[in-house]
């Protein structure tokens, strides 16, 4: 503690518009950043960890949400008095950011190469020559292959993880003293998030950088963290180095998220041979694109899903694993024709759904049903909830009052109180929404659920409850299920067995505890390698 | 974008699978006309106070009407496929002569408007778009409602009324003052001069559309994260504005004006025959009502050809400006 802060935040407050659910986004917050540090900021949506790196940089949406205390020093000066001309001086070339979803935060009508370089012109006089040599430079050390090729590309001909490399070299190519990471990984893949920390992580020691990472996942916090600080409501509640924070919180709060972090340890063997095999698929194919047009040469066909063969036995969870574009989500929608297959069969309970006509399969749509992962889109808006999950039935022929009774004893299995059944959707939380998502699919009481994603748009506390009330209701209605994850940790907890899929192929498939234990596909050992904070054991804490 | 073997590969491509879509409109557009009551044979007789009906099927013979319908369609589309537009009765010319005198002004006309409604539009928006709610923007926004509620003849009467009339400024009808026999630069000047008026009317219009476009895409834009990755970098305000907001804003607005050049063509109609332009338009108009079909299949099939010309331009233009677009 002898080197003063390059960054230190005092009694900082940021005030919310007054339609706002609260006052204050971040309130009274005190905190300090030094050289050559990591301090993660922790919390789940809407604690306002994002609004406070927003507040450092000058970037807040205003006037509706504003600074309304503290100070801000960086270096001794006061950011929060600092003019606007001064600020552009310090944004990027001493205080530099890189963002979530490298996609959205790239211009796509620039060139990696021009957009970097811009950063490189408004700040420093330097040649042509000179900024072109600097960006080629540093492409590489961010380790992106051909950076000739790369300078010249447009941020869409690159791949996520390329265009998030982009990004940081663009954040550090003025050798900025701090880095602001708001949550820089989230939208990666797993194997590519591992590789990005591990980069960020390198770069800061080579250059002393302060980073402020931002994030929600307690596992990246464990890969990286020198500090954490814990952020809920918009109050810091914990701050603290990251063994003791990750190892012994103090705070109820940092328990119950830490709490809440599936452990890495899969679920106990249960027998296999017992039950009888309730859904069978094999040969199943599909791809997508058309071929040649009229006049047209060549084709552009993606093979999503190729050959797949599965099989789940009745009353048991099948987790089918795998990175975007893997073709799982295709798969789960072929099993339960969504989308038509090119080839295989599908059999639920010894009937073969792929053999039959839609019309045919319409009575049997009620043994299938699906979660669907974003809790806002998959909901229709204009109807109330008791109606969303009678609909169901109802269409099926049970009789309107029968159904809208089903409808509320189901909201209460999904622990929702009964009296919200004529709100809204949009009345609701992301967490209570992928309720009424859970008792619509259970209404039809189906012998297999389809879930997709079911908790990749939640946080971490509401997710470990969904989890929970998901677990519940597996083992009370006996289900049979599907569960589509892209996340180890998830897996793990919910699924009996694994099938991991990689580019439309299942590459291992068995008991979830041999496959954690002793993987045989090189894929799946690079994913488990890729589990952010894989060494980190959550400890076992009272709730 | 690099204009390459691959980019001339689709244009030919384009333009071969354009073929059955034009011959499948001239087709469509023939059997519609059958549904039309009435003949150039009758109007031909009606003009002349009343013939008798022997001379009215003598009539209809020399035209080849009294073929039975599918015939005439078969040997239409089989003249057509040659580029062969017929005869036009009523002015007693060959269509395609008639049509191509008349597509030059027509063409000059559209051109003018495209240009300065595309022009004017993105630049109000523009203006709006970064003085948002405050008076500029108010002006611009109300000022385009108003000129987007308006009908086309309307404005154009009294734009006759206001600078040709009252102000005697510039000239009301035709496209140049044909008895001063000008040449060189006073003709060019002259066009001009006509060309005011006409293209003010119909761009009101567009340029209305276009400026509630570009400022909402402006807007749109704005808020997007690569804008503020460009604050994060320590970029001004303006530079964000018109290096990184504007070329993205302008996308929606060229895909309509795209779109709408086929919507062009039909306001000309009015346009042109308010002003007497000698275009493509008025021509339409004055067929219609001399039931000229052979003429008026002509001006479609043209029409047809322009729409699909211009897409293909816009097209091309688009994959200039937004690097994410690939040929197919």
């Amino acid at each position: 503690m002898s080197e003063p802060a390059l960054l230190a935040l005092h009694g900082l407050s940021v005030a919310l518009p007054v339609w706002a659910d609260r006052e204050r986004a971040v309130s009274e917050l005190s905190l300090e950043l030094r050289r050559n540090e990591i301090v993660c900021v922790v919390g789940e949506s809407g604690s306002g960890k994002s609004v406070l790196a927003r507040a450092i940089m000058g970037l807040l949406p205003a006037p509706h949400v504003r600074v309304t205390g503290g100070r801000v020093l960086f270096e001794g000066e006061d950011l929060l008095r600092a003019g606007p001309e001064r600020m552009r001086a310090i944004r990027g070339a001493r205080i530099a950011m890189i963002f979530q979803e490298p996609m959205t935060a790239l211009n796509p009508l620039m060139t990696i190469g021009r957009q970097i370089e811009e950063m490189v012109e408004i700040h420093l006089a330097l040649t042509r020559r000179q900024r072109r040599a600097r960006i080629l430079a540093l492409l590489e050390e961010v380790r992106l292959a051909d950076p000739q090729r790369i300078m010249r590309a447009y941020p869409h001909e690159l791949s996520g993880g390329q265009r998030q490399r982009a990004m940081i070299a663009m954040a550090l190519i003025l050798e900025p003293a701090i880095l602001i990471a708001d949550e820089p990984t989230t939208a990666l893949d797993v194997t590519t998030q591992a590789q990005i920390l591990a980069l960020i992580k390198e770069l800061q020691r080579k250059h002393q950088t302060g980073v402020l990472f931002i994030t929600h996942d307690f596992g990246v916090v464990a890969e990286i963290a020198d500090h954490v600080a814990v952020m809920q409501h918009g109050i810091l509640v914990e701050l603290g180095a990251a063994a003791q924070v990750l190892n012994a919180p103090r705070h109820d709060y940092t328990k119950s998220l830490i709490a809440a972090v599936p452990a890495l340890t899969p679920r106990p063997r249960r027998e296999m041979e017992a039950a009888p095999v309730l859904l069978e698929v094999s040969g199943v194919m599909k791809t997508f694109g058309t071929g040649a047009a009229w006049f047209a040469r060549g084709d552009r066909r993606v093979h999503a899903v190729k050959s797949v063969d599965l099989a789940v036995r009745r009353g048991h969870t099948l987790g089918l694993v795998g990175e975007s574009g893997s073709g799982k989500s295709t798969l789960a929608r072929c099993i339960i024709r969504l989308i038509e297959p090119d080839a295989g069969t599908v059999r639920l309970g010894g009937v073969d759904l792929s053999a039959l006509s839609r019309r045919q399969l319409r009575p049997h749509r009620k043994h299938i049903q699906m979660v669907f992962q974003d809790p806002f889109g998959s909901l229709n808006p204009r109807l109330t909830v008791v109606q969303l999950i009678a609909q169901g039935p109802i269409t099926h022929g049970v009789a309107a009052s029968e159904a809208l009774a089903i409808a509320r004893e189901l909201l209460q299995l999904v622990r929702l109180d009964p009296a919200a059944a004529d709100r809204f959707p949009h009345e609701f939380s992301g967490g209570q929404r992928q309720r009424i998502g859970i008792a619509r699919a259970l209404a039809l009481k189906p012998d297999l659920l389809v879930a997709d994603e079911p908790v990749s748009a939640l946080d971490v506390s509401v997710q470990a409850q969904v989890l929970q009330l998901l677990a519940d209701i597996r083992d009370r209605l006996e289900l049979t299920m599907l569960f589509i994850t892209h996340d180890l940790r998830v897996a793990a907890q919910v699924c009996d067995e694994i099938a991991v899929m990689h580019h439309g192929e299942i590459v291992e498939f068995g008991p979830t505890i041999d496959v954690f234990a002793d993987p045989q596909h090189a894929y799946t050992r690079e994913l488990l390698a890729a589990v952010p904070g894989r060494n980190w054991i959550p400890p076992q804490l009272q709730r | 974008m690099a204009i390459g073997p691959g980019t001339i590969l689709y244009v030919v491509r384009r333009l071969l699978q354009a073929v059955p879509i034009v011959v499948g409109i001239v087709v469509l557009n023939f059997l519609l006309l059958q549904l039309a009551p009435g003949d150039a044979a009758t109007v031909l007789a009606g003009e002349a106070g009343g013939a008798p009906p022997e001379y009215v099927a003598q009539l209809r013979e020399r035209f080849g009407l009294d073929r039975p319908m599918h015939v005439q369609l078969l040997l239409y589309v089989k003249n057509v496929l040659t580029l062969d537009l017929g005869y036009s009765f009523r002015n007693s010319m060959p269509v395609s002569e008639l049509i191509f005198g008349r597509l030059g002004p027509t063409l000059l006309l559209m051109g003018t408007t495209l240009i300065v409604s595309v022009l004017s539009g993105v630049l109000l928006g523009l203006v709006a778009a970064t003085a948002v709610n405050t008076w500029r923007d108010r002006v611009i926004s109300v000022a385009a409602v108003i000129a987007y509620a308006t009908p086309l003849f309307w404005i154009g009467l009294m734009l006759i009324l206001l600078f040709s009339i009252k102000l005697d400024w510039l000239p009301t009808t035709g496209m140049e003052d044909v008895v001063a026999f000008n040449e060189g630069w006073d003709r060019v000047l002259d066009i001009a001069r006509h060309l005011v008026l006409p293209t003010l009317t119909l761009s009101l219009f567009y340029m209305a559309l276009y400026t509630r476009m570009m400022r909402a895409a402006m807007l749109d834009q704005r808020g997007m994260d690569y804008v503020v990755t460009a604050r994060s970098k320590g970029l001004a305000e303006r530079l964000i504005t018109y290096r990184h907001v504007l070329r993205n804003a302008v996308l929606p607005v060229v895909t309509m004006a795209g779109v709408q050049v086929g919507s062009l063509l039909g306001g000309s109609v009015i346009v042109e025959s308010v002003f007497a332009w000698p275009g493509l338009g008025q021509l339409a108009f004055q067929s219609l009502f001399a039931r000229d079909f052979n003429l008026l299949l002509g001006i479609f099939f043209l029409s047809a050809c322009l729409v699909v010309l211009v897409n293909l331009i816009v097209d091309l233009v688009y994959l200039v400006l937004d690097p994410r677009i690939k040929l197919g």
